[in-house]
């Protein structure tokens, strides 16, 4: 396989990724670009890194086989990377720790940062509290009021949560306004991007600290199975999961790489967050992308069950896999995915995100279609803790 | 030679500075835009800055933002914009419009066919706030290729070798970010804008522009006495806001007459 050396010094994944924002963040970029840069050449840094993955999040989380869920599919084994128990319960601790160190080392005292579900903000606002920086997120008011448990979690760790009520009050309007915040505070703040979208260096910076998930798989499939899984798969909202379990797997070859998207109410009713499957490519956020989109150009509004996956972007590494063929990309609808929520529940014990059941619905789908002796490695990203009103709500429970 | 160059030889032969008004264009309806326009000309406006709304506009401020959301829900486009250019050329053939806006309305299109259409229907230029220069060079040569002038902006944060990169692609005007912040922020800093332009006319002999944060007769007219260029936006749309679409036109001339009037007294 050709060497994978992605993305170049522009920030560039092929057509996709570089740097689309206006003029005034622009040294604020190349700041960064230059702090991470020296970062990665300091021992040091790199030691504090892995120190607190190891101590503070939790790390290696483990790979698991779910015999029970796979006998019953009938076809391949499924292994889960349970990046469910880590500290704060998702995978997006990993970066949150990276980029507060890299806020530290340039001496910003103040990060900021988007949020959907309230997973991303819970860990910024957890490693904001635990290096005594002030925190602010930024949160849709539509999710504000679906999330509250997590709103209250921010507020509990200190972070000041500013509801945003522009466009659809959701994701992508949080990130609209984290961006105006760090316009105008420039000087004194750290802008923490949850995913592997924004504009360069953020998609390859964020990439490198998630990276770590699919690091450890590589050692622990050799380790528990004796090879490589032959499919690893993860859902993609913004795509900072997906991109930690494949981006160790790109040169290996006979692994398949397959991103679940949030197919919704189905791509076929215009209700979905599908932006691989179904959009075109454009620019929004600081990078180009494929984006839902309607034909002027301006942005739809998306749905899926799950927040976190309820995004019209993608980071723009997914874009360039899905068109060299590295990895491919498919839809879960939202039944699909609360199905699979359910079955992990009942079958092993194991509650997990919303977001996470779109990849595991996926491997529900194909497990059966192959042979007993076959490897499905699914990214556990989330624990589900945080979705009870929803999927209590769906079965028509009131608490 | 465009129509940018000559509004601003013009008013250097007169020792008169540009005032650039700008309105988002739809807002808060279509039929109501061209009627603005005019009267933004018959206050003293020289150039008219037209913004194309786009459902994210990540550099504006909330005053801005209403104005894209307003005209969106109208149903406004590119498209349509061209069209209300072409509307307001039938009677105005001098006064230039330079097209403000996102990146994502013009890739949807392309950049070919946006730039000829543009051209066609009487733009003259074109600022696009998320591509800075290192993105640009394929689009700013599009756009020189249909006669547009590719308008870039700097800020307060812009180094020297960004300053010079931003004036080797760009053409007509170079527009100065007065403020660290989005669109609409308030309290300008009239003596670090004067600090930074001599950086600014040392790597391009383009008139230089100024705005965000510029809201009244008096900040215009000190911004003139250091600029080429004072460009208002977010006091208009406060003010179409404050209107009714009877009392809007009479409204904004009478605004930005003020502005003229303090920018022509400090001249």
């Amino acid at each position: 396989m050709q060497m994978y050396d992605l993305p170049d010094a522009k920030g560039h994944f092929g057509p996709y990724g570089g740097l689309f924002v206006s003029e005034t963040l622009i040294p604020a970029l190349d700041e960064l670009k230059e702090a991470y840069a020296a970062a990665l050449r300091d021992p040091q840094f790199i030691a504090e890194f892995e120190y607190d993955l190891k101590h503070y999040v939790g790390r290696p989380s483990p790979i698991y086989h779910a015999k029970r869920w796979s006998d019953i599919l009938g076809g391949a084994q499924i292994y889960l990377k349970r990046e469910d128990l880590n500290h704060t319960g998702a995978h997006k601790i990993n970066n949150c720790i990276g980029q507060a160190m890299l806020a530290r080392r340039m001496g910003k005292p103040r990060v900021i940062a988007e949020t959907g579900a309230g997973q991303h903000g819970v860990a910024t606002a957890t490693v904001a509290a635990r290096y005594g920086m002030e925190c602010v997120v930024y949160m849709g008011s539509e999710d504000v009021k679906r999330q509250a448990a997590n709103v209250y979690r921010m507020k509990l760790l200190g972070a000041t949560v500013v509801p945003v009520e522009s466009g659809s009050k959701t994701l992508k309007d949080a990130l609209n306004e984290a961006m105006r915040d760090w316009v105008t505070n420039v000087a004194d703040t750290f802008y923490i991007i949850g995913t592997v979208a924004g504009p360069h260096p953020y998609p390859m910076l964020v990439r490198d600290f998630q990276a770590v998930i699919g690091k450890e798989c590589i050692g622990q499939m050799q380790e528990q199975c004796g090879r490589q899984p032959d499919y690893a798969i993860a859902c993609v909202g913004g795509g900072s999961n997906a991109m930690g379990i494949f981006y160790p797997y790109i040169p290996v070859e006979g692994v398949k790489l397959i991103g679940v998207e949030a197919a919704g109410e189905g791509i076929e009713t215009g209700r979905h967050a599908a932006s691989l499957s179904a959009g075109r490519p454009g620019v929004l956020h600081g990078n180009r992308t494929y984006l839902l989109q309607n034909e002027d150009g301006q942005i739809i509004e998306t749905h899926s069950i799950s927040a976190g996956l309820d995004y019209p972007g993608v980071g723009p590494e997914h874009a360039w896999l899905k068109d060299s063929g590295r990895a491919e990309y498919v839809g879960i609808t939202d039944a699909e995915a609360l199905k699979a929520f359910h079955d992990l529940c009942r079958l092993e014990g194991i509650i997990p995100a919303l977001e996470s059941s779109h990849a595991l619905a996926y491997a529900a789908k194909l497990a059966p279609t192959l042979a007993k002796d076959k490897i499905l490695l699914v990214n556990l990203s989330g624990r589900g803790d945080k979705d009870m009103h929803t999927v209590a709500e769906k079965s028509g429970i009131q608490f | 030679m465009s129509r940018i160059k000559s509004s601003f030889d013009r008013l250097n032969a007169q020792g008169r500075k540009a005032l650039i008004p700008f309105i988002t264009a739809g807002d808060p309806d279509a039929a109501l835009t061209v009627p603005l326009m005019h009267a933004l000309v018959e206050a003293g406006a020289d150039i008219i800055e037209l913004g194309v709304p786009f459902s994210d506009p990540m550099a504006d401020g909330p005053t801005i933002q209403r104005a894209s959301e307003r005209a969106l829900a109208k149903g406004m486009s590119l498209r349509k914009v061209f069209e209300l250019v072409v509307t307001f050329r039938a009677t105005n053939q001098e006064t230039p419009i330079v097209l403000m806006g996102y990146a994502n309305p013009i890739e949807a299109m392309g950049a070919e066919v946006f730039a000829a259409a543009a051209s066609k229907s009487g733009v003259d230029g074109v600022l696009v706030v998320d591509y800075p220069p290192e993105e640009s060079a394929e689009f700013s040569v599009a756009m020189k290729q249909h006669g547009l002038d590719p308008i870039f902006l700097l800020a307060p944060t812009s180094t020297e070798e960004r300053i010079a990169g931003a004036a080797k692609l760009a053409s007509g005007y170079v527009y100065y970010v007065s403020l660290k912040g989005v669109t609409g922020s308030a309290a300008l800093d009239v003596g670090a804008v004067a600090a930074r332009l001599p950086a600014i006319r040392e790597k391009t002999g383009l008139p230089v522009g100024v705005g965000f944060g510029i809201r009244d007769a008096e900040t215009a007219g000190r911004i003139a006495a250091i600029a080429d260029a004072v460009v208002v936006g977010s006091r208009i749309i406060e003010e179409i806001e404050k209107s009714t679409p009877e009392t809007a036109c009479a409204n904004v001339k009478a605004l930005v007459s003020s502005i003229r009037r303090g920018m022509d007294a400090a001249a």
